[in-house]
């Protein structure tokens, strides 16, 4: 319904009212409103680290410069950081869809002993927010001797019950024909998951897999939590450990946020529409 | 040990000509329990053990090295609540939670309309108002306490200055401005969220709705009010009580960026939690305050149970 809504809307052009131009300013307004602090970060990293901070501010200094990224890439862990959270996040990312659609898989298509009350379990578990869980977990990471490992960073993150019910949902949808069919060739119900199930499900599936990345990516708490090596920290949570240690270099600190921040970005300006409606689907699919 | 299972495969379509139903003798790895067992190891493990040992932990009078654990019975709930701290950073999360709410979805709503009602350079719009989501709260905060918010040579305190207004503003370091700040910084980096499912939802509303209101004379105000605003009233249900369930868990933002300070005056619950078990060591203490926070979502969360199931027997209706 919604794709003919957009094929109909994008047929029809609007015409230029007075009041559509005045909306086309205020939009155009907001969007300088939301560019200008990574405007700013950006320009800032730019400039020698003598000229940061001069009023009335300047966006663009006496010269141009990439000594801060140079510096900033010298010095400290920047890289390491990086492919700390490059592993993290990709590690996270397959097991959370792997583990997630097995037992989704499980839970909608196959029948055993305890199925019910055990779906019911896992659905209870959307109500906890992790958040709540951090002081037990990190005693339990302590007694596993997991912190400062990578495990101990993926591990408490990969079984998210809320994947598991659009999952569910998704599967029960599918025809059973299909399975069927398969089945009747002969094929276990492995093979059918694999070939059968899985291909049929890669909207789903890549809804699941950009909503965890960007959440593992940008995950705060727990990774900074149990990571007290700066050798093993993911990118955001080194450089809040370290920020003390770049004193007044304020074109350093940028030029580090601007290469923290710019994978992502890089990321959805190629994926934008796959993005969107990932974040769309799977953020309106926890309800 | 092997378990195997018959299943009549064909039992639920329709008889295909007398055949007879197909068999198939199942090994026990195909057994579904077999597809749900690694994620139920896990969740067992990293969920459900946790909340478990966490109740043990907040009736002890646990350290972070697990040693000194004696039983205490309720001491470490009724210290809680005795606790002025506890108070007054619960305070702050729902005082954060009230005055970001309403920005977060009003200002959502708005940029929605007007990406909606513009229709052209969509990906304009969706870059700069949801991009700032994708980055990691660390880079948010650290953009914002180094660059943004410094008096003076700060980005907002210069923005003033060029308009006229006096600098020298202490947006993070003065108790009347730090709390604002942090809404800001966070209505900034997280309202394309909103922004995004209001955009899902304005582009469901069937299109012909709009071309009879036309026909009937409705102007762009009344299409609005009559049209929009109530096809979006269920959006507006869900995308209120998400809003409320994530401000209240807030932490990084201001953990980074003013640390709870100044005064601790923009202190989370969270953080209370995070300086009692892992600055303060008592981690029994801080499990039973973990609890009584998770209490607090638990009843959030039931009422937007309640809410939803009900505007689902309405719509069923």
């Amino acid at each position: 319904m919604s794709a003919t809504a957009l094929e109909a809307t994008a047929g029809r052009r609007p015409r230029w009212t007075p009041g559509r131009a005045a909306l086309l300013v205020v939009a155009l307004g907001l969007v300088v409103v939301w560019v200008l602090p990574i405007a700013w970060a950006v320009a800032t990293s730019l400039k020698p680290e003598g000229e940061t901070t001069k009023t009335p501010l300047e966006w663009v200094a006496s010269r141009l410069t990439f000594d801060a990224y140079r510096q900033v890439f010298r010095s400290g862990d920047l890289a390491q950081w990086m492919f700390n959270s490059a592993y993290i996040s990709v590690v996270t990312t397959l097991l959370t869809v792997v583990l997630c659609a097995m037992a989704a898989y499980g839970f909608a298509r196959t029948d055993f002993q305890g199925r019910k009350v055990l779906y019911g379990l896992v659905l209870a578990g959307i109500m906890v927010p992790p958040q709540v869980l951090i002081a037990p977990l990190f005693a339990e990471m302590v007694s596993l001797g997991l912190v400062d490992t990578y495990w101990g960073v993926i591990l408490p993150q990969v079984a998210v019950p809320a994947m598991v019910f659009i999952l569910v949902k998704f599967f029960e949808g599918v025809p059973r024909e299909l399975e069927e069919a398969a089945f009747v060739d002969g094929a276990g119900r492995w093979r059918v998951f694999w070939t059968v199930v899985m291909p049929l499900s890669r909207p789903i599936l890549a809804a699941v897999a950009i909503f965890t990345f960007i959440s593992t990516w940008n995950n705060f708490l727990w990774p900074f939590l149990v990571t007290t090596d700066p050798g093993g920290m993911m990118l955001p949570v080194g450089l809040v450990n370290v920020q003390s240690s770049y004193g007044v270099r304020y074109a350093q600190m940028m030029a580090s946020v601007v290469i923290a921040g710019l994978p992502l970005l890089v990321v959805f300006a190629l994926f934008q529409r796959q993005i969107v409606r990932g974040i769309a689907h799977t953020g309106l699919a926890g309800q | 040990m092997t378990v195997t299972q018959e299943v009549p495969v064909l039992a639920a379509g329709p008889a295909p000509l007398a055949a007879p139903a197909v068999r198939v003798r199942r090994h026990w790895s195909e057994h579904g329990l077999v597809f749900v067992a690694p994620f139920l190891l896990v969740y067992a493990l990293f969920l459900l053990w946790p909340l478990l040992s966490g109740l043990g932990m907040s009736v002890r009078s646990e350290n972070i090295a697990g040693t000194g654990a004696e039983f205490v019975g309720l001491d470490n709930y009724a210290e809680a609540m005795a606790d002025p701290d506890v108070w007054a950073s619960l305070g702050n999360t729902v005082w954060f939670t009230v005055l970001s709410t309403l920005p977060l979805v009003l200002v959502g709503l708005v940029l929605a309309l007007l990406a909606h009602h513009l229709r052209f350079v969509q990906w304009l719009w969706r870059l700069s108002w949801f991009a700032p989501f994708l980055l990691p709260s660390g880079v948010v905060g650290l953009l914002f306490l180094w660059v943004i918010f410094p008096s003076d040579f700060g980005f907002a305190d210069q923005a003033l200055a060029a308009v006229g207004l006096h600098p020298g503003i202490g947006w993070l370091t003065d108790e009347r401005y730090a709390m604002l700040s942090i809404v800001l910084t966070t209505v900034w980096w997280t309202v394309g969220f909103n922004f995004l499912l209001y955009l899902a939802a304005l582009q469901a509303i069937p299109q012909h709705l709009y071309e009879a209101a036309e026909l009937d004379g409705a102007g762009p105000w009344q299409r609005l009010r009559h049209i929009t605003l109530p096809m979006l009233s269920r959006t507006t249900g869900v995308v209120v009580v998400l809003q409320v369930l994530a401000s209240l868990k807030v932490f990084d933002q201001i953990y980074i960026m003013t640390g709870g300070g100044p005064d601790e005056s923009t202190r989370p619950i969270l953080q209370y939690v995070y300086d009692a078990g892992f600055t303060g060591y008592r981690i029994g203490y801080a499990s039973a305050v973990s609890y009584l926070f998770f209490a607090l979502i638990l009843i959030v969360s039931l009422v937007q149970l309640r809410l939803s199931r009900r505007n689902r027997e309405e719509n069923a209706r």
